[in-house]
């Protein structure tokens, strides 16, 4: 019997962790409670692959930030995930803030971070013109980076699944209990037995932990509310550019993403429910506002929209990742907020390394390489899309005007090894809805598409799973009043 | 990389079927274009009009009530009699300055055109709900009503049975008449501003027959619900349009239309070098339609958003003519003046006028534009310099209602080479809600 192995929770680090176990010869299921996976905290934060010089030296976070930000070009390319390292500034504009950035930079080259350096105000307004021209200095580091959390959290779990990990997604863990040597997880579709369990629950985490634990551990949840603007012609700023940690508060960052788009945020609330990504009036004034020391040319005319993440922030304030203390078999990715998205390749290594070596797991004879991504219609030159049409003619046919997403990649999306079975989990792939007009005429096209291949009615389509469905009827059974 | 096939040769190419489109074909065709051709990014002809199957359509050019789909299909009918050639599924993906197009389709794969003259006639869309950033969650529930009016009229689908609309553009107006007809019920339509940007027709035949409050100055404030939208909140605005504590009301809803504004769908206009005005969000030009580029013209709503088609339809026959003239003849030439918004005006349209040669034949040129604000009994200025062209009373003039007064050709005849000046005298009524 090989060893059965559940993960809980399909965040990156969840599907990070699914495919480094892929490797072994294991049975590998991993549940979600949504009907995606990076539905939590993977598909709301600023993407950035941070360099590393945040954290406090001998933290978890500094070892895994470090180790993942090293990773995180190669492991992209091996996965087909968009990276760019786009280099950040760290601005300062006062001599407070600059002795503030000397700690800063002494702090990444404990961590072992690579060229660090601090530049002058000539020198960051000759790298980012659009900068307040009131800034003083700032510290730079080069190996900053960029990704898009979701694209690699879905090519993660492609990778994983081509491997013979299950996903078996809209499946609540709601009580773990020892069942021998091993677990009963109770869920929401019923028990599951595993020999091995992996907490990778995000907010939730620490109460998974707590039920099979006597170390008690506590999630704060921590709102993050961002706004997101359309690419421009001209990209305002090339490089994301954080603000210095006052007594004030954290600031907030202006950087563009992995797509040329550009988010503002994120703000920091904690939240009693965990769940409660609702954006408020407040927050997005806050990022407004502190938005304008950076750009103080700011605008939003082309905000393409707001949106919020939750942080699983443990009081602690580090990653407990490891096996879980006092439940052998047990093991855990805990309060894996930023730069939780740069760690998780490393702790994912270092989970599956730590799993291998406590139930003598031994490397598959046949593990497959990640399933090429043809290269998206939109970056295609003509020659290559006229390729693309006589391949497949669905490639002729444009489903999304404003990212130029055409019918045969919505279709592929779904027909991923971790397909999409929704709205949003098109738009995560394809970009299908992601852009100025968020899908106003695409989404009845998008939703005809999925029933199409689903084999569901068009009327059952959903934005993102459970009762999230778009139409609640047809026209003739509301003028019988059953719609 | 060099292209591995030839462009087709067109004398005139026209981005888009709607009755923008339509129209410029048309009558491009009557001015003698016979190598005309019509790239249409959807299955079929019509544009927006396919999915506006209410009537009031047509009233000025056919002095008749027709539905949206009846309008298109006079036009399809004249289309086809004149045997233009329209590929339908067929999306530009490009145009350059030299008015080379690029589009493709499933049918035909890619395609590449050198046009004598292109007309952009793509339209526009509408401002989505992330645009205004109204806090709350992202649950499913909540449409633009041209998306609901789509899934409604041409899916048969049902967006939902308990339906605040924010904004009072005509799109939610209708929408509030036809959910209501559809047996949802219709609890408010919300508009920020003290005065509806919607046809003051549509708020008595769509809101007042129905019982349906029109509340200005009031905005949406919060969007609840998980998964599914369960109630929004709305609030009181004050008149720097920020909400006022202490006046929220709750709504229990399913369904959040949104008609807060239709936004020139001008990519392709942008990618071609056009030179674009900020008022209007669609391209400048001159009273041949043409743009800052040679060739290239534009007409309908993606040069700025009309209330009417019959008026999208008469921007656009000239639009057509001119491209005809343009690509049989070669360009105009000669000096233009500019037209200026003044006082009270937004968004003139054309904003140049071409001064005509010694013994040109002269066309009237109708001017078009918005009030920046409601006014009665106000009046209408055009200016050479300081000169006065014209003055003309009005009763009432509303941003919601586009307004528009016409130099006749031998004003433009006697042009003196000074910027025209449109403004907007207030009369002896207040400047309502101008804060």
């Amino acid at each position: 019997m090989p060893v059965e192995i559940l993960i809980i929770g399909g965040g990156v680090v969840g599907c990070a962790v699914a495919r480094e176990l892929s490797r072994l010869d294991a049975s590998v299921t991993l549940i979600d409670r949504a009907d995606d996976v990076a539905e939590g905290a993977s598909k709301a934060n600023s993407g950035i692959v941070h360099a590393g010089f945040d954290a406090k030296p001998d933290s978890q976070k500094a070892r895994f930030n470090v180790a993942g930000s090293r990773m995180f070009a190669g492991y992209c390319r091996e996965v087909h995930a968009p990276f760019v390292r786009a280099g950040a500034l760290v601005l300062a504009f006062d001599a407070e803030q600059r002795a503030h950035l000397d700690k800063l930079l002494a702090q990444g080259n404990n961590n072992g971070v690579e060229g660090l350096r601090m530049l002058e105000q000539a020198e960051v307004l000759a790298m980012e013109p659009a900068v307040n021209p009131a800034v003083l200095c700032a510290l730079y580091a080069p190996t900053s980076g960029l990704t898009s959390p979701y694209e690699l959290t879905c090519a993660l779990a492609d990778h994983a699944a081509v491997n013979g990990v299950r996903f078996q997604l809209n499946t609540e863990a709601t009580r773990i209990t020892r069942d021998g040597s091993g677990f009963a997880v109770e869920t929401s579709r019923g028990v599951i037995r595993a020999d091995v369990l992996v907490n990778c629950a995000g907010v939730f985490s620490a109460d998974l932990h707590n039920q099979i634990s006597p170390r008690r551990l506590s999630i704060v949840p921590r709102k993050g509310e961002y706004y997101l603007l359309d690419h421009e012609e001209t990209p305002v700023f090339s490089r994301t550019l954080f603000q210095t940690p006052t007594k004030m508060g954290k600031g907030v960052l202006v950087s563009p993403t992995a797509h040329k788009t550009m988010v503002l945020g994120p703000t920091a609330q904690d939240t009693a429910d965990a769940l409660d990504v609702a954006t408020t009036a407040d927050a997005l004034a806050q990022v407004r506002e502190k938005a304008l020391l950076t750009w103080p040319q700011m605008s939003l005319r082309t905000v393409i929209t707001t949106f919020a993440g939750m942080r699983a922030h443990e009081v602690g304030d580090d990653f407990i990742v490891g096996e879980t203390e006092g439940a052998p078999g047990a093991y855990e990715a805990v309060g894996i907020e930023s730069p939780g998205l740069t760690a998780a390749p490393a702790i994912a290594q270092a989970l599956a390394a730590q799993i291998a070596a406590a139930h003598s797991l031994t490397p598959k004879a046949a593990w497959v390489p990640a399933p090429q991504r043809p290269k998206p219609f939109a970056d295609m030159t003509d020659e290559e899309r006229q390729a693309a049409c006589e391949r497949d003619p669905a490639y002729g046919s444009l489903v999304c005007r404003c990212e130029q997403v055409t019918e045969a990649e919505v279709r592929a999306a779904i027909r991923r090894p971790v397909g999409a079975r929704n709205i949003d989990a098109i738009k995560r792939r394809t970009r299908a809805g992601m852009g100025r007009c968020q899908g106003g005429f695409c989404s009845p096209r998008v939703m005809e598409i999925l029933a199409e291949e689903l084999g569901i009615s068009p009327l059952a389509v959903t934005k993102f799973g459970g009762e999230s469905r778009v139409v609640v009827g047809t026209i003739a059974d509301a003028a019988k009043g059953d719609a | 990389m060099k292209s591995a096939w030839t462009a087709r040769t067109v004398d005139v190419l026209v981005v888009g079927s709607g009755p923008a489109g339509l129209a410029a074909a048309i009558a491009a065709r009557e001015a003698g274009v016979t190598n005309l051709l019509v790239l249409e990014r959807e299955a079929e002809m019509g544009g927006i009009l396919k999915q506006c199957i209410h009537n009031g359509f047509g009233l000025h050019r056919f002095k008749e009530e027709l539905t949206g789909p009846e309008y298109a299909q006079r036009d399809i009918d004249l289309v086809e009699e004149l045997g233009i050639e329209v590929r339908c599924s067929a999306t530009v993906l490009s145009v350059s300055a030299e008015r080379t197009v690029t589009a493709i389709s499933r049918e035909h794969g890619l395609m590449r055109f050198q046009a004598g003259a292109v007309v952009l006639a793509m339209g526009c869309r509408e401002r989505p709900r992330g645009a205004l950033a109204i806090p709350g969650t992202r649950c499913a529930g909540v449409f633009s009503a041209g998306t609901a009016q789509k899934l409604v009229n041409l899916e048969g689908a049902m967006p939902g049975r308990r339906v605040v609309i924010l904004g009072s553009g005509d799109i939610g107006l209708i929408m509030a008449r036809r959910m209501t007809l559809q047996g949802a019920k219709v609890l408010a339509c919300v508009e920020i501003m003290p005065y509806s940007s919607g046809l003051n027709r549509n708020i008595v035949q769509c809101l007042h027959d129905y019982d349906i409050p029109l509340m200005l100055n009031h905005t949406v404030v919060d969007i609840q619900g998980r998964e599914r939208l369960t109630g929004v909140t709305v609030a009181q605005v004050d008149f720097k349009r920020q909400p006022i504590a202490g006046t929220e009301m709750h709504f229990d809803c399913d369904t959040l239309l949104l008609s807060v504004g239709l936004i020139p769908e001008n990519e392709l206009s942008r990618q071609a070098g056009v030179t674009m005005n900020a008022v209007t969000q669609g391209a400048v030009v001159d009273d041949a339609l043409e743009t800052s580029v040679p060739g290239v013209f534009a007409c309908g709503n993606v040069l700025h958003v009309h209330d009417l088609v019959d008026f999208v339809s008469a921007e656009s026959f000239k639009a057509g003519k001119a491209a005809a003239r343009f690509a049989l003849g070669g360009a105009r030439g000669g000096r233009t003046v500019a037209v200026l918004d003044g006082e009270g005006v937004r968004g003139a349209v054309p904003q140049r006028i071409r001064l005509p040669e010694a013994g040109e034949a002269v066309e009237a040129v109708q001017l078009l534009f918005r009030p920046a604000c409601v006014y009665e009994n106000a009046t209408i200025r055009v200016l050479d310099g300081d000169t006065e062209l014209i003055r003309q009373k009005k009763r009432i003039l509303a941003p919601g209602e586009m307004a528009d007064i016409t130099l006749k050709p031998d004003m433009v005849q006697r042009l003196s080479g000074k910027d025209i000046t449109v403004q907007i005298e207030a009369g002896e009524g207040v400047c309502a809600w101008n804060s």
